[in-house]
């Protein structure tokens, strides 16, 4: 690059040469104008739901009422409707991919591990955490509504979630189940434990805060998708708890059907006030998910 | 395993020991339980009873019960996965059969009234084409993100950068779509105006609406969207750079963006391409951003294969439809199209793994 070397029984040391130094340069400044660029988009985001909807949800009504009988004309009304299906149908979801995606993993890792059934289901988990959410809404479409002849109810959406939730929870158990080190579970067994006692016992207690991230971090997941409400259940104004009927309402599906309103109506300052309360339940769940896996006791190496 | 076959248990007094002479123990199970014996109920081994040592009777249904749960859970999850394929196989079977136009190369899509005519050439443009070009936008990016990030950044900056780009990833997908269509896309159109003024004579340029409902927006949307994952991915690989190749690029006097050239960069080259398939593989199947912000064009309206038109993407395409899944012909055309976008997510999926593997097996 430079004759600095080609001195006869003398080294000299220089500068990189001009043009090199430039690049130097030249792709630093890319490198943070990359980062600027990629913060921009998360602050605008922040900034209009912030602006738009921070005032309505410090009201105390925006938590308890909902929106039965309010017009887009009208202000007042809350989100409580809304909060209740996201919460129930995140729950329903939980409550099945939970247990199957616990014990899939624990399956992977301590009965199947390095066999070829494991190549297969884990191959299953791939193919499932790269599935649309509206793919996984019209498949539970077809089997639940077109096969069996049910009608569009909540539980359906959680069932469509629960193909969205499972592979979260299945891998982030996966590898706390890896780090569990060999040595508790050979201490159990020399004790006489059987196998089954050393999973539930001594496994997962061991591993129990990094499986927690994983389910907390599935449900922040499901309660953001939108696909599988708009197929599979109706939006209706007001409160309702039963998940099997086929009206419920949901956050996304309340920002969705309040953002055509005209610009000025109260209405549609209720769709950020929606969004922001959207946002900030998932970014509460995410941290949350943060400080379980900070307090592990399994570290990865 | 067995401890019979250490010295220590050897030099002890085999009556006293509870589980000498089983020299068998490791073949009916791979650990070392107190009880070996594989039948429930089995009577007493007359060593235990001259000994005096009582050894609880383990049972092995408890062990046989959980096996099968969890090899049930398995199970369930790989036919979850055969279930949905074939399911909406079987169910977009009779309407592609139906099908007066072809299913590939047409753009119509009349699926009510007496005959099927639907082609998916159309939504299979749309979708690509924002899908590519958000991958376009946002890889270059997400690179220089996880650079500035590992490279750059000092350790007290790196965190929380690393951290705020995670965010991002936080925000539903239902507000990026409410975002892009109120906020982004009336910035963009002058962009577009730009674009399409100087750029026209090219067809994936010419001018379209003066909505900020185009599939360039849309790219747009996506790209920050898919944006966090392409930079967590990358930001991995880069941190993983052995120490090794960086010190002997900076030892030969190469500036940091030489290192960065040629330890850092081919070093995470498979892990940033697999990171980039699987963004597209994300923005693919995008829903409801792509149905808020995309414009559906008039049904008599011709086809334009421009960024700065509207259209719709196999998901928006679905999504808007949703309510009229009335008769099992018209739905087996949606489920149709759907299993069109499930195997482009598969493969372009299955291509990013494929090439994760190769990166892992190379280093």
């Amino acid at each position: 690059m430079s004759a600095s070397i080609t001195g006869t029984d003398k080294v000299t040391l220089t500068r990189p040469s001009g043009a090199r130094t430039i690049k130097n340069s030249l792709a630093a400044v890319y490198v943070t104008l990359a980062t600027v660029l990629a913060i921009v988009p998360l602050a605008s985001i922040l900034y209009s739901v912030i602006s738009k909807g921070f005032h309505l949800i410090t009201s105390s009504s925006w938590w308890l009422q909902s929106q039965r009988g309010i017009t887009p004309r009208r202000e007042g009304g809350g989100l409580y409707h809304a909060l209740v299906g996201t919460v129930e149908i995140a729950l329903i979801c939980a409550a099945i991919a939970v247990p199957i995606g616990v014990l899939g993993a624990i399956y992977l890792i301590e009965y199947a591990r390095g066999k070829k059934v494991a190549r297969a289901v884990s191959f299953a988990v791939d193919i499932l955490s790269g599935i649309p959410s509206i793919v996984a809404a019209l498949f539970i479409y077809a089997l639940f509504i077109t096969v069996f002849g049910f009608g569009r109810s909540a539980i359906a959406v959680s069932c469509a979630l629960v193909l969205l939730m499972l592979p979260t929870v299945l891998r982030s158990t996966e590898e706390m189940l890896k780090l569990v080190p060999d040595t508790l579970r050979e201490a159990s067994y020399a004790l006489g434990v059987p196998k089954w006692k050393t999973i539930l016992k001594v496994v997962i207690p061991t591993a129990f805060s990094g499986i927690s991230t994983g389910i907390v971090l599935g449900l922040a997941r499901v309660m953001g998708e939108t696909a599988p409400l708009l197929i599979l259940v109706a939006y209706g104004q007001g409160i309702n708890f039963s998940p099997t009927s086929d009206v419920m309402a949901a956050l996304p599906t309340m920002i969705n059907s309040g953002r055509d309103q005209a610009q000025q109506m109260p209405g549609y300052e209720r769709v950020w006030g929606a969004a922001l309360t959207l946002i900030l339940i998932v970014m509460v769940l995410n941290l949350i998910a943060r400080g379980i896996a900070r307090m592990s006791k399994l570290k990865e190496k | 395993m067995s401890v019979t076959e250490t010295g220590e248990s050897e030099a002890l007094d085999p009556t006293r020991s509870p589980v000498a002479g089983h020299k068998d123990v490791s073949a009916h199970t791979p650990v070392p339980a107190v009880n070996p014996s594989p039948r429930r109920g089995a009577a007493p081994r007359a060593s235990d009873s001259r000994s005096g040592v009582k050894l609880a009777k383990i049972g092995r249904a408890g062990d046989r019960t959980f096996l099968g749960v969890s090899a049930g859970s398995g199970a369930l999850i790989v036919l979850l996965v055969v279930f949905v394929g074939v399911f909406l196989l079987v169910l977009a079977l009779p309407s592609l059969l139906d099908n007066k136009a072809n299913f590939l190369t047409s753009q119509e899509w009349k699926v009510s009234g007496s005959e099927l005519r639907f082609g998916i050439a159309g939504l299979l443009w749309t979708t690509v084409l924002s899908s590519v070009v958000a991958m376009a936008v946002a890889v270059p990016i997400a690179i220089g993100v996880a650079l500035f990030i590992t490279q750059y950044a000092p350790r007290r900056v790196a965190g929380p950068l690393a951290f705020l780009v995670d965010l991002l990833a936080a925000v539903p997908s239902v507000v990026f779509g409410l975002w892009g269509i109120a906020v982004l896309g009336p910035r963009l159109v002058p962009v577009s105006e730009w674009l399409s003024t100087h750029l026209g004579f090219i067809p994936l340029f010419a001018p379209g609406i003066r909505s900020p409902g185009t599939v360039f927006v849309v790219a747009i949307v996506l790209a920050i969207m898919i944006l966090p994952i392409v930079t967590a991915i990358s930001r991995d690989v880069f941190m993983q750079t052995p120490r090794d190749h960086m010190e002997a690029a900076l030892a030969l006097g190469a500036t940091r963006w030489e290192t960065i050239r040629t330890a850092v960069l081919p070093y995470g080259r498979s892990g940033v391409i697999s990171a980039s398939m699987l963004g597209l593989g994300r923005a693919l199947g995008e829903t409801i951003a792509v149905m808020i912000i995309l414009s559906k064009p008039a049904d008599n309206a011709g086809f334009v294969p421009s960024l700065f038109a509207g259209g719709e993407t196999f998901a928006s395409k679905i999504a808007n439809n949703a309510q009229e899944f009335d008769t099992p012909s018209k739905t087996g055309a949606y489920i149709a199209s759907g299993l069109v976008l499930f195997i482009v997510t598969f493969a372009v999926n299955a291509v990013a793994r494929v090439i994760a593997e190769r990166g892992h097996a190379k280093s």
